[in-house]
């Protein structure tokens, strides 16, 4: 059984590049040479020059004492975190970035949620002399005030995607819109392991440093780069490709992905993909997805909007059907209890998504098991949500 | 021979076409307007199925499409209407839309609902080539349904010979790479596009569409392409309330 992408760009039923004419030349352009490019020598050297010094990799695998103590397991965080601009989105855009300029582009274009994907954009357009346009929805440029200005400082514009939900899966229409218009010289950035193929196959390479380190932090800590769980929140399922891709192959290491229940799962205000999608296609691949009878994709909710997606990538609805994977999903309560608990423990506080994937533990039974939970990013951009649902300052 | 067959066989003057989406702006609105468009000259009819998503599409039919599925507008629904359809026009119908609904509604039913209802021709732009012809192609021929391929200036040669191998309606060229409801802007690089598109000459023949608004843009398109696609444009004229008693003139104003 393959977790991989096949030569038609499908993982099982999964994935393809269901995109209209218009998107056709620019995703067969970078589909036909992401691999080669990716691949030569002076592309790996700069990536891993720039994953070094600039974002500061390898990252920490913390094992984490005081909440290891508390379940009964030997817990470690990868620490996402403490990359440049503070979550793992950053290992993409640099991958992106290095490929666009080889392809000759002069533009870039995202879409964002949490704004931390924006951000991590808006930092290697600056940091390559390039022109950077984020689409944030509405609701979205409210809750993650911080990192709109951080993106706007850095000299990007932000467009506001004011249809729909007016969350991230508008701001990814709104952002393929603009890639329609603009067929020349436009690179289009996609966040998370999402979108038409070779996209989900191409952040999932860029995504998975975060595994391949892991493996050998694990050996230099425990004498064995194997674990017995390895955690994390999903999205559109970056952070856990990334986490999972070195352990895909390792079938005793359980793998388990957790998403964002809202309010509930049944509560109608939810964006637990896996428990209530059905197959459909949205922005480009045929994967799991949110939606009604009549294939009308439903708004999703979270209280955390790097979540806040009604779809998860091609890959982890081929991971959730063979059953590799597990899919679990956490409501806004226990993510944010999670995410204080955190703070207090370990004087570490978590993005909401990644609080996400740590609540999980508390559903856990452990006898002394290895686990490492991916911390995808810090709570920086979150800080005005805890405040005010813990009434603190 | 379906009605778009024998249309582009028989027409000798310049086709035009008209798009609207079902179920705006009342839900039950589509074959009154269906029918006044065939009054009214129309040479046959591109009906939407809205998607919640419509990621090739400006704003008025993204408007049109989310107050059509407010409204209520669905699949079934639109087929249940689409009952009577034979009754009421004779030119040529074709639907179009997004893959998600009609893998939802099923291949095999969407092919089946469409052929008893005497649509024509499909359009769907996000479903990929080969797609179409692993699992889509089969149903569309045994029910005489045209699939209908876009072709941009960006499109390669090879591609689009592909394109014209595929097709057995008409091959839909787009003024530009845009998303739909922008103003055709006629410049010597969408002449010499078009221009190098016709002298390709393809079996297929083929329509402009995207950005055609008025009497200049149609007769523009109709030197290069057996005519034109108006969408937008028209879906701003359902937004006055006495609608359908305007068709005809709107009609009148893109035709002579
Ligand atoms: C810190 C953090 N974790 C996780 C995510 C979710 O994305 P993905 O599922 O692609 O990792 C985001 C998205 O904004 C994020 O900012």
């Amino acid at each position: 059984m393959s977790y991989h992408v096949n030569e038609k760009g499908y993982y099982g039923n999964f994935g393809g590049a269901y995109i209209p004419e218009m998107l056709y030349p620019n995703v067969e352009e970078l589909r036909s040479k992401y691999l080669k490019i990716i691949h030569e020598p002076d592309f790996k050297q700069e990536f891993e020059l720039l994953l070094k010094d600039y974002v500061g990799r390898p990252s920490p695998l913390y094992l984490a004492h005081r909440l290891s103590e508390r379940y009964g397991a030997k817990i470690f965080l990868k620490r996402e975190d403490l990359n440049h601009t503070g979550a793992h989105k950053i290992n993409n855009t640099i991958g992106q970035i290095l490929l666009a300029q080889r392809l000759g582009k002069k533009r870039i274009i995202a879409e964002t949620g949490a704004g931390q994907h924006g951000v991590a954009t808006a930092t290697v357009c600056a940091l390559k002399g390039l022109e950077c346009v984020v689409y944030m929805g509405e609701v979205d440029i409210e809750r993650q005030a911080p990192n709109v200005a951080r993106m706007k400082m850095m000299g990007a514009t932000v467009i506001p995607a004011t249809s729909g939900s007016k969350t991230l899966k508008d701001a990814t229409n709104e952002a393929m819109r603009d890639w329609i218009n603009n067929p020349v010289d436009t690179h289009y950035i996609i966040g998370s392991v999402v979108g038409p193929h070779p996209y989900p196959d191409m952040v999932a390479r860029f995504q998975s440093i975060i595994s391949e380190e892991t493996r050998w932090q694990l050996k230099e800590k425990t004498g064995t780069e194997s674990a017995d769980y390895v955690l994390a929140c999903v999205g559109g399922g970056s952070n856990a490709v990334g986490m999972f891709y070195h352990f895909l192959e390792d079938e005793q290491v359980k793998l388990i992905a957790v998403e964002a229940a809202g309010k509930g799962v049944h509560s109608g205000k939810s964006a637990a993909t896996t428990a209530l999608g059905r197959e459909g296609v949205l922005h480009g691949s045929r994967s799991i997805l949110m939606q009604t009878n009549d294939g009308q994709v439903v708004e999703p909710y979270s209280i955390s909007a790097g979540l806040d997606y009604p779809g998860i990538g091609p890959q982890h609805a081929h991971l959730h059907t063979i059953k590799r994977a597990q899919y679990v999903n956490i409501t806004d309560d226990e993510a944010l209890k999670a995410g204080l608990l955190l703070a207090q423990l370990e004087g570490i506080i978590p993005a909401i998504e990644s609080a996400h994937a740590l609540a999980y533990l508390e559903k856990m039974k452990f006898k002394g098991e290895t686990v490492v939970v991916c911390l995808s990013g810090r709570g920086d951009k979150d800080l005005a949500t805890y405040m005010n649902y813990f009434g603190l300052g | 021979m379906n009605r778009l067959q024998t249309l582009f066989k028989e027409k000798k003057d310049p086709i035009l076409s008209i798009y609207f989406t079902a179920g705006y702006p009342d839900l039950n609105s589509t074959l009154d307007i269906a029918e006044a468009l065939e009054k009214a000259g129309a040479d046959f009819l591109e009906i939407g199925f809205p998607y919640s998503d419509p990621v090739a599409d400006g704003p008025v039919i993204q408007n049109s499409s989310q107050k059509a599925l407010e409204n209520g507008m669905t699949l079934n629904l639109l087929f249940e209407q689409l009952r009577d359809l034979r009754k009421r026009v004779s030119i040529p119908v074709l639907l179009m839309g997004y893959v998600n609904p009609v893998l939802q509604y099923g291949v095999e039913n969407f092919c089946h609902a469409a052929a008893e209802a005497g649509i024509d021709g499909v359009i769907v732009p996000d479903l990929p080539m080969y797609e179409y012809e692993e699992l889509y192609r089969n149903c569309f021929e045994q029910h005489q349904l045209s699939n209908i391929f876009l072709v941009t200036p960006q499109t390669v040669e090879d591609r689009i010979r592909k394109i014209d191998d595929l097709s057995n309606g008409f091959i839909y060229l787009l003024s530009s790479s845009a998303t739909t409801g922008k103003n055709l802007a006629v410049s010597t690089d969408t002449e010499s596009y078009f221009a190098r598109i016709k002298a390709m000459k393809l079996k297929n023949p083929t329509m402009i569409g995207f950005g055609i608004s008025d009497k200049e843009s149609f007769n523009k398109a109709a030197q290069y392409t057996r005519g034109a696609i108006v969408g937008s444009a028209f879906m701003k004229l359902l937004g006055a309330p006495d609608y359908l008693s305007r068709i005809p003139k709107f009609i009148q104003s893109l035709k002579n």
